[in-house]
């Protein structure tokens, strides 16, 4: 390796040959303000705010992409590059609908911080305003062209994570604009309403479609049942929203923050996930013993489930039949604990607290409502929660650790670590190693499925067979292993999570979700799992009460009636 | 590939991208190629070129939209070029142009949907001391204003 000596600010640094002057920057302990940049992601050089003076260099040198060189005398903060900065800044803001206090990203929006950490108190110059419309078409995402800065950042993340490429930049100049081909609704073409794109839009240009409006007219009606189900990954992550550190796990303030919303009955659909183990679980062992279409691909993550819909039809052979954790939730709930409280399923309404976007989509897809009704009625991201939350005046870090209620409560490790990539392979090993062999696993650790790793494979001796299984999260690279697959590569089973770092890293999470938070957040998870006395879904007494009492057995026809479902092939165009 | 307007064409452009299978980095050209065999470039042909290369439809349509010279609408009947050289330009082509786009309902470079007319910029046409000047299906009017350019267009129906 070889290195460069430089100085930045009089600081002197060596860094790795072919390092950016920000990176080096960031070694000297100084902060360059950036707005396009994503790390290894978006690295455009586009908007011209991470500008600095390089001594020697007739014009200033966008950092983010300037490679350091020998001897580089560097200055980050003079006269000139502080005006340059403004400019570039105020430019942004020159066409900039100024719609701060009502506007979604409002203390969280990185154009908003930069102008204030720039000392911009007034923009000289008044732009054209941008007049295309907002695209609401999509039950998950709204796209608000007006206050796009244009940096691309969606877009590269889109394509290069996950490999959807639905937006690019279409029109040229003033009229250049972020959508889809022929500026068709999102809706039309072959988005997956991962959200991906909303976490990375620094401003109110992308974001979650809001359903909290509906949400409190529910829970202030009289006449309706309201419960609510809270999946696994969402206990690690709504913390941040409230100042906790990345990762802090707040499972009991969530639930007493749900109570006191007014839910009428606080549920986790991690009681679901357990309940998915056991049909998935069993679907697995009948396809390998019965010989059945091989790899399963697992099927609990709705932006997958669109993404093989859209591009990979020919695997949809492949994938489970078992609805996601939180539809099963939703048909249980409508049918089995309507019963069961005597509640008229037509009065209950199920909402959910998920990390994802893909999941509004998903609980308005017609083939979800085998309860007879919409088995989920709303969907609300981690971010929504949090805004009702604040909206209500509730002190969250204050609030007393409260339990869920029985019996949709109840759950095991091996739910709560679907929030995280590989978790669902883990969760399904732990159950099915135990069903197949009738022996206690040594070990419930399956180390090599979990982590960061784009890929990761595992080989598991069950009975004498090698179980050859195989996780990847993030489309772009289920999209490899679906390639190896293609090829004729050969596993049992495939885990496919849509986001990067599975749910922990949903489109629904809270901004900032990046890799440092997403690692906080999966040690968070695999916290929670060991801390739960019962670690693995087929000793969860609530699911095994669930079967007892209305089920009968996992893949019966009642499960097979509300349990599973089919897909849809789209096309891509 | 039904109801085609480029019908007999489709064979003749499916040899054109396969020359260009799988080669992103070419899509300029084939875009260009294809402009030339149909007159424009309509949604299909473009999914057909993403396939073909490899690239997607949102890549695609970028690279059209991009560029004034591609067109995703058949020329109509009548096509009208507005000169905004320089002469043409200090004598007043851009009201003009901003006229007719009002009248048409349409922006330069696109066409009605009825395909009557088509309207586009162009470039000095030598005739600069007739400006502002502008041509229906190549014949030229000089000494152009907005509402006489209108008057020109009725004459075309
Ligand atoms: S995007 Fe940011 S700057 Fe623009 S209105 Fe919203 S909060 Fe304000
Ligand atoms: S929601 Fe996902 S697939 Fe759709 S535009 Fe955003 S990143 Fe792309
Ligand atoms: S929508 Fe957001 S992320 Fe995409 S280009 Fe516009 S400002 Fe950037
Ligand atoms: S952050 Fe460097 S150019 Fe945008
Ligand atoms: S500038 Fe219009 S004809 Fe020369």
């Amino acid at each position: 390796m070889s290195t460069v000596t430089l100085t930045i600010d009089n600081v002197q640094v060596e860094v790795e040959a072919g390092t950016t002057i920000l990176k080096a920057a960031e070694k000297a302990g100084i902060h360059i303000p950036t707005l396009c940049y994503l790390e290894g992601i978006n690295e455009i050089g586009a908007c011209r705010v991470c500008v600095v003076e390089v001594e020697g260099a007739k014009t200033l040198m966008a950092s983010c992409v300037a490679p350091v060189a020998q001897g580089m005398v560097v200055r980050t903060n003079t006269p000139r590059v502080r005006a340059a900065r403004r400019l570039n800044v105020e430019l942004l803001l020159s066409n900039h609908p100024m719609e701060c206090p009502t506007c979604i990203r409002n203390l969280n929006c990185e154009l908003q911080s930069l102008a204030q950490s720039l000392g911009i108190r007034q923009v000289r110059f008044e732009g054209r305003k941008v007049d295309y419309p907002k695209d609401t078409s999509t039950p998950a995402l709204v796209r608000d062209p007006q206050k796009c800065i244009l940096c691309r950042r969606c877009v590269a993340v889109c394509e290069k994570v996950q490999g959807v490429k639905a937006i690019a930049p279409l029109e040229r100049g003033f009229d250049t604009v972020i959508a889809p081909a022929f500026q068709e609704p999102l809706y039309e073409v072959a988005c997956v309403e991962c959200g991906q794109c909303t976490l990375v839009c620094p401003v109110g240009a992308l974001y979650e479609k809001d359903y909290t409006n509906e949400v409190w007219a529910a829970l202030a009606d009289p006449d309706k049942f309201v419960v609510v189900q809270t999946a696994p990954a969402t206990r690690v992550s709504i913390g941040q929203e409230f100042g906790l550190p990345p990762g802090s796990i707040n499972t009991g303030q969530m639930v007493a923050a749900l109570r006191r919303l007014g839910f009428d009955r606080v549920f986790d659909t991690d009681f679901a996930a357990d309940l998915t183990i056991m049909e998935e679980g069993s679907e697995f062992i009948q396809r390998l013993t019965k010989g059945g279409v091989l790899p399963l691909l697992t099927s609990c993550s709705p932006g997958w489930i669109k993404f093989i819909e859209h591009f990979y039809p020919e695997l949809l052979p492949n994938l489970s039949t078992c609805k996601s954790p939180q539809q099963m939730f939703g048909a249980v709930a409508k049918t089995f604990y309507a019963q069961k409280a005597g509640i008229d399923p037509a009065k209950m309404v199920v909402v959910s607290i998920m990390p994802c976007t893909a999941k509004k989509f998903e609980c308005q897809r017609p083939e979800m409502r085998d309860s007879g009704y919409q088995d989920v009625d709303y969907v609300l991201t981690t971010r929504e929660l949090a805004r009702m939350i604040k909206e209500a005046g509730i002190d969250f870090t204050a609030l007393p650790e409260e339990q869920y209620d029985d019996p949709l409560g109840e759950s095991t490790g091996a739910a709560v670590i679907f929030g995280a990539t590989g978790g669902v392979m883990e969760a399904a090993l732990r159950t099915a190693y135990e069903l197949i062999t009738g022996k206690e696993l040594p070990s419930l650790d399956f180390y090599e499925v979990r982590g960061l790793k784009g890929i990761k494979e595992a080989v598991v001796n069950i009975d004498g067979t090698q179980v050859r299984v195989a996780v990847a999260h993030s489309l772009g690279h289920a999209r490899q292993l679906l390639e190896r697959v293609k090829a004729g590569e050969q596993y049992h089973f495939i885990e496919i999570m849509c986001c990067p770092g599975g749910c922990i890293g949903g489109g629904g999470q809270p901004i900032p979700t990046n890799t440092e938070i997403r690692a906080q957040r999966i040690a968070g998870i695999y916290n929670a799992d060991k801390n739960m006395p019962v670690r693995k879904s087929h000793e969860n007494p609530s699911i095994q009460a669930l079967y007892r009492e209305f089920l009968g057995h996992p893949l019966s026809e009642k499960s097979h009636h509300l349990l599973h479902t089919h897909y849809t092939p789209r096309g891509k165009y | 590939m039904e109801a085609c307007k480029c019908g007999e064409k489709w064979q003749e452009l499916d040899k054109i991208i396969a020359a260009h299978r799988n080669r992103p980095q070419d899509l300029i050209e084939v875009l260009h190629k294809a402009q030339e065999l149909i007159g424009y470039l309509p949604k299909k042909v473009q999914v057909a070129i993403a396939e073909g290369l490899g690239v997607s439809l949102s890549e695609v349509y970028s690279v059209v939209s991009f560029y004034a010279h591609f067109t995703t609408k058949p020329k109509g009947k009548y096509q009208i070029s507005i000169c905004k050289g320089t002469a043409c330009y200090v004598k007043g082509s851009p009201q003009i142009l901003e006229r007719l786009e009002k009248e048409l309902g349409i922006k330069a470079g696109d066409s009605t949907d009825d395909g009557r007319y088509s309207l586009e910029v162009v470039r000095c046409l030598g005739a600069c001391g007739l400006g502002p000047v502008m041509t229906v299906n190549k014949r030229a009017y000089g000494l152009m204003k907005p509402e006489k350019a209108v008057a020109v267009l009725q004459q075309y129906q």
